[in-house]
């Protein structure tokens, strides 16, 4: 019996590493789907709407990736991963796109075997405290109990900055955003540790955000990106060049409403090339020519997903801030479209 | 086999292994075993070659890597600082630490439950009825999921305990704090510190601890010794000499000088900062695993008990009734001894799945085991296969060690058969 699990974890696991290495854009055109992992539930990022249809900053990149490669920006089956077994669902093959909230580091890069194909939100790791605590600082949280979402970089993170200040702390370790909120809100944790963009999409869904305190102190550089698994440079380069698009689009004026009248031909060669007027980009991606217009199209350019999901206008209420345009002093910059 | 036919015997040949059905099924098992051999290695030959083809070589490198996160419950020394190695071993004391505890409970309230369940009390009868048969028919999980949010839902605060309208008290004269963290009890400390002493400093108080337990076992050899006294004296006159002040005497004496010698003291929880300080802190995930783990496999150790009981003909009990036995002696001399055979045998797979059901503590944020190594470490490192593999081996011997020496005390208690 022991004998034959220990077969059947070898078999799986055998299984899993060979399917992995096959082309990802044959089978996901095969299938007819993309499966796209994102959170449990974070509001703004990737959440279900009332209808249970996918919604958020996140889920627009997969929409974007489907009406690329399918022309469908519905064709997505949204996989919830929790911090845990987000990595294992990406390299056994069980989804294709990673778009969860997911820090770019070193050694997921390289170690892990991904390939993170961008950053589409500049974040850093941030402390949400009650108000009444009466705490103004990071640096107050001595002794404190604080809540983590395990198998995240925020976890490391964590226990570098209360080594570093000298100062102590009491993990309490927790599997899912929802868990989190619902401990933190019980005062089972005097603190709530995770991405500032995290925090405040957390705090906009309580009862009385206004009680909520997020800490000025950021500790860290998160940059948050869509991964694919390494080995599959085409996919990779269809996921990144669709994410590159969104971003371009903004820069260079395209938006879902000029579209079309831009997609005919405008006098900017990049605007051309971009939207398949020009040349031909998409086939050297294995896609036709129109795969950026579809991906632009199927939510808006990058700021139309950030304001319409993220943005100020909604709960969330995040600034642009490091996540605007180069041009504006941000950090995004898409490398030519040529 | 061959050799007693002898010479009757047609010399061997080949085609034999397949029309003679004397060799015909040796030579079937010989063939499936060799699939099912090819079937393995093919299997580890095709998992080693694509995590090299995916750069993730097999190896038990990053065991060595530091660790790089924090643990809550450290029963041993642990930083952030600390291998993977390290975390892997806290983990499994944790683990170790929630199945004693759970074993010893979930016993406990089990054989009360058994017992009970057959008492002719009716209302105590239904009771243990309608215990056991809610716990064992809920999923664990769920009951160590309510344990979890009961703590931390309705339990106050620390801050409900400070300030001068404080809305919570400490229990037990201020000694025993139970908040929606945990529950803070008095933590026994010695000022007196032998390890240090003897140059052994990393031991701690441990070596204090050790001579206690060897003067206990003094004391109890010591009053084995005197009640066999006692039993020779009855034999000898018919009058037992009253033994009980002297055991106590024996129990307590060395013991209390002991603890004076060592300067024995308590350290008692207090409010400071954000949560208490001091104290021995039982957290919320190990108390909501504890009181899980133990009330729900308590129900199954219930109905084996009385499954034991219930298998020892009634006859046993008229007989001691017929040597004017009371029933409180009857249980505890004839019933229950007997019982002991048709019990352990369940109670041991009982304990097995009491240690292997710590692995749901992920669930409430258990630091065991499969928590640090098979959750945290993974995650970090990326060697699913290898933790995977090397956390089955883990409990794989956790569970032979404990089906070993239950077995043993199960060999020591069974009908001796002459």
């Amino acid at each position: 019996m022991k004998k034959s699990v220990f077969l059947g974890t070898l078999a799986t696991a055998a299984l899993v590493a060979g399917y992995a290495s096959a082309a990802t854009l044959d089978d996901v055109k095969a299938r007819g789907s993309l499966n796209c992992g994102v959170s449990t539930g974070v509001n703004g990022f990737s959440a279900p709407d009332a209808n249970g249809v996918w919604q958020g900053f996140d889920v627009a990149v997969c929409r974007a990736v489907a009406a690329a490669v399918l022309g469908d920006p519905m064709a997505v089956n949204f996989v919830p991963t929790t911090g845990q077994t987000r990595f294992t669902a990406l390299a056994s093959g069980e989804i294709d796109i990673l778009a969860r909230n997911t820090t770019w580091t070193f050694s997921r890069d390289t170690d892990l075997g991904f390939t993170f194909i961008g950053v589409n939100y500049y974040d850093g790791q941030g402390f949400m405290v009650n108000r009444a605590l009466g705490v103004s600082s990071a640096t107050e949280l001595d002794g404190a109990t604080v809540c983590i979402q395990t198998g995240t970089t925020t976890e490391l993170n964590l226990a570098d900055y209360f080594r570093i200040n000298n100062m102590t702390y009491e993990p309490v370790p927790i599997e899912t955003n929802a868990e989190a909120q619902q401990q933190y809100l019980a005062g089972a944790c005097d603190v709530y540790t995770t991405d500032a963009s995290g925090l405040a999409a957390t705090r906009a869904s309580f009862e009385t955000p206004g009680d909520h305190v997020i800490l000025p102190e950021i500790i860290s550089k998160e940059p948050l990106g869509p991964l694919v698994r390494q080995g599959d440079d085409q996919w990779a380069d269809i996921a990144r060049w669709t994410l590159n698009a969104l971003v371009a689009a903004e820069e260079l004026g395209v938006t879902s409403s000029n579209l079309e009248q831009m997609a005919a031909g405008t006098n900017n060669p990049e605007i051309n090339r971009l939207l398949g007027a020009e040349g031909d980009l998409g086939a050297m991606i294995g896609l036709d020519a129109q795969w950026a217009m579809r991906a632009i199209a199927a939510g808006g350019n990058y700021g139309e997903i950030f304001a319409a999901t993220i943005g100020e206008a909604t709960p969330i209420g995040l600034a642009r801030g490091l996540n605007a345009q180069w041009t504006q002093g941000g950090l995004l910059y898409a490398p030519p479209f040529r | 086999m061959a050799m007693d036919s002898g010479a009757q015997q047609p010399a061997f040949r080949l085609s034999m292994l397949l029309y003679d059905s004397r060799y015909r099924s040796m030579t079937i098992q010989v063939f499936a075993l060799f699939v099912l051999m090819l079937g393995a290695a093919w299997l580890v030959y095709n998992t080693k070659t694509n995590l090299e083809a995916l750069g993730k070589p097999f190896g038990f490198d990053f065991l060595f890597n530091t660790a790089g996160y924090d643990i809550a419950q450290r029963p041993i020394e642990y930083s952030s600082q600390s291998t993977h190695l390290r975390a892997t071993v806290v983990g499994l004391l944790n683990t170790l630490i929630l199945a004693v505890m759970a074993c010893i409970m979930a016993t406990v309230l089990g054989v009360a439950a058994g017992v009970l369940r057959l008492s002719k009390n009716w209302i105590v009868a239904r009771l243990m009825t309608v215990y056991i048969e809610t716990f064992r028919n809920v999923p664990v999980l769920i009951w160590i999921i309510v344990v979890s949010a009961v703590m931390s839902e309705s339990m106050p605060a620390p801050s409900a305990f400070r300030g001068e309208n404080a809305t919570s008290s400490m229990l037990l004269f201020d000694s025993v704090a139970i908040t929606n963290r945990g529950v803070y009890v008095p933590a026994p400390l010695f000022s007196l510190d032998l390890g240090a002493m003897f140059g052994m400093p990393n031991l701690g108080t441990g070596l204090n601890w050790l001579v206690i337990i060897a003067v206990l076992i003094a004391s109890f050899w010591l009053n084995k010794r005197l009640l066999a006294h006692a039993t020779a004296v009855q034999n000898a006159t018919g009058v037992r000499p009253k033994t009980w002040w002297k055991s106590l005497l024996i129990f307590l004496a060395p013991l209390a000088v002991l603890l004076v010698i060592f300067g024995f003291h308590a350290e008692y929880p207090e409010l400071r900062g954000f949560n208490f300080t001091g104290g021995i802190q039982m957290r919320n995930s190990l108390i909501a695993m504890w009181i899980g783990l133990s009330i729900y496999t308590a129900a199954f150790i219930a109905e084996n008990v009385r499954a034991g009981i219930l298998a020892i003909a009634k006859g046993q009990t008229e007989a001691a009734y017929a040597l004017g036995m009371q029933p409180g002696k009857t249980m505890r001399l004839v019933i229950l001894p007997q019982a002991m055979r048709v019990i352990v045998p369940p109670l041991i797979s009982q304990y097995l799945n009491i240690t292997k059901n710590t692995s749901l503590g992920l669930a409430v944020g258990y630091m065991d085991l499969r928590s640090t190594l098979g959750g945290i470490t993974i995650n970090q490192t990326g060697r699913e296969l290898e933790g995977m593999l090397l956390l089955m081996l883990i409990y794989l011997v956790i569970s032979l060690i404990i089906s070993t020496v239950m077995n043993y005390y199960n060999n020591r208690i069974k009908l001796k058969e002459r």
